[in-house]
């Protein structure tokens, strides 16, 4: 029962700043869904432990923490490379105003009569 | 020299206050006629005031890009002001702008003319690993192009108003991307792409990088380049 109570609280440690960072607006829908869709599964097997071995048995892994593990490792390498690419692209962007900057700036100045 | 081509020499330079002076001097004193473009690539030593004072038209970015992103803006300028012709120079000297009426005039049958060393010309000497990953490079280019091109990393080039168009919405930032993946692109697009044989000349300032290590990075990122431009679309 304790246990329950514990990872329980763990979920919802997890769902309210998202939720709270939602709401003053300071994180996009897209990032959102995913960390809320963690905090719900979190939150089942809070709530429900014994989930955890029906799923153990399911998939054949010796024991449930090993599947704990693996799932979140794999989850937090996806998570890595999305931001990665989010990043790229990020880039990309900021080279692209970098240079229309640079490109209307001087496009002023052969505007403007030469002192 | 170029009938009535406009013709536009972009110069991306990156701290290159020491040598960019003389660079566009020797340019336009070479070329009268053309408009001399320096890209300042970031730069916190004053190289856009010297190129500037030199006679170049200046344009500044607000921080370093690298190559690849100075030489799109730079495109991107020969588009919009409508060049006909744009050729790219190295700011640190080692180009002879006596050679681009060449570069010019072969790109009366080919849109992408590379002006390069190891072609007969010069004695410009690249030894160890940085010189095979060059000469790899070139065999892999050359077989792709169905030319011969001695030199695909070669920063002197000349391209006509179609790649300038190109050039100006797409151009890969990367290092060595730059150089090695617009060949690669533009001759998968049914561009024609060639060489004429140019000699390099001593930088007016700056040191070359010489040591082992950084041959073999060099070798490293060549190939990564390769391999990435191949297999993208």
């Amino acid at each position: 029962m304790r246990l329950t109570i514990l990872t329980a609280v763990t979920a919802l440690v997890v769902i309210v700043p998202i939720l709270e960072l939602l709401r003053r607006r300071q994180l996009r829908e897209k990032y959102a869904v995913l960390w809320i869709c963690v905090g719900l599964v979190v939150l089942l097997f809070g709530f429900f432990p014994t989930l955890v071995d029906s799923l153990v048995r399911f998939t054949g892994v010796v024991s449930g923490v090993s599947l704990g593990l693996f799932l979140g490792v794999v989850f937090l390498l996806l998570v890595c490379i999305h931001l990665s690419w989010e990043s790229s692209r990020l880039e990309e962007k900021t080279r692209t105003l970098a240079e229309e900057i640079a490109l209307i700036r001087t496009q002023l100045a052969e505007k403007e009569p030469a002192e | 020299m170029t009938g009535d081509q406009r013709v536009l020499i972009i110069v991306p330079a990156w701290n290159e206050a020491g040598s960019i002076g003389d660079v566009v001097r020797e340019i336009t004193g070479e070329l009268p006629g053309t408009d001399v473009l320096v890209v300042d690539d970031g730069s916190g030593d004053g190289t856009a005031e010297v190129a500037g004072e030199a006679g170049a038209i200046v344009t500044r970015l607000p921080f370093n890009l690298g190559v690849g992103g100075a030489m799109r803006l730079g495109y991107r300028y020969a588009r919009d002001a409508g060049y006909d012709v744009a050729v790219q120079i190295d700011a640190d000297g080692q180009h002879d702008p006596r050679y681009v009426p060449k570069l010019i005039d072969g790109l009366q049958d080919a849109s992408l003319v590379i002006g390069a060393r190891f072609a007969g010309e010069g004695d410009y000497q690249v030894r160890g690993p940085r010189r095979w990953s060059m000469t790899l490079l070139s065999l892999a280019l050359s077989s792709l192009a169905h030319t011969r091109l001695t030199d695909t990393t070669s920063g002197f080039r000349a391209c006509d108003r179609s790649l300038i168009e190109l050039f100006a919405s797409w151009y890969p930032v990367e290092y060595l991307g730059d150089t090695v993946e617009t060949v690669v692109r533009v001759v998968r697009l049914g561009y024609k792409v060639s060489q004429v044989p140019v000699a390099m000349r001593q930088r007016f300032a700056g040191v070359p990088s010489k040591s082992p290590a950084k041959a073999l990075i060099y070798l490293g990122r060549a190939f990564f380049a390769l391999l990435l431009a191949l297999c993208r679309r």
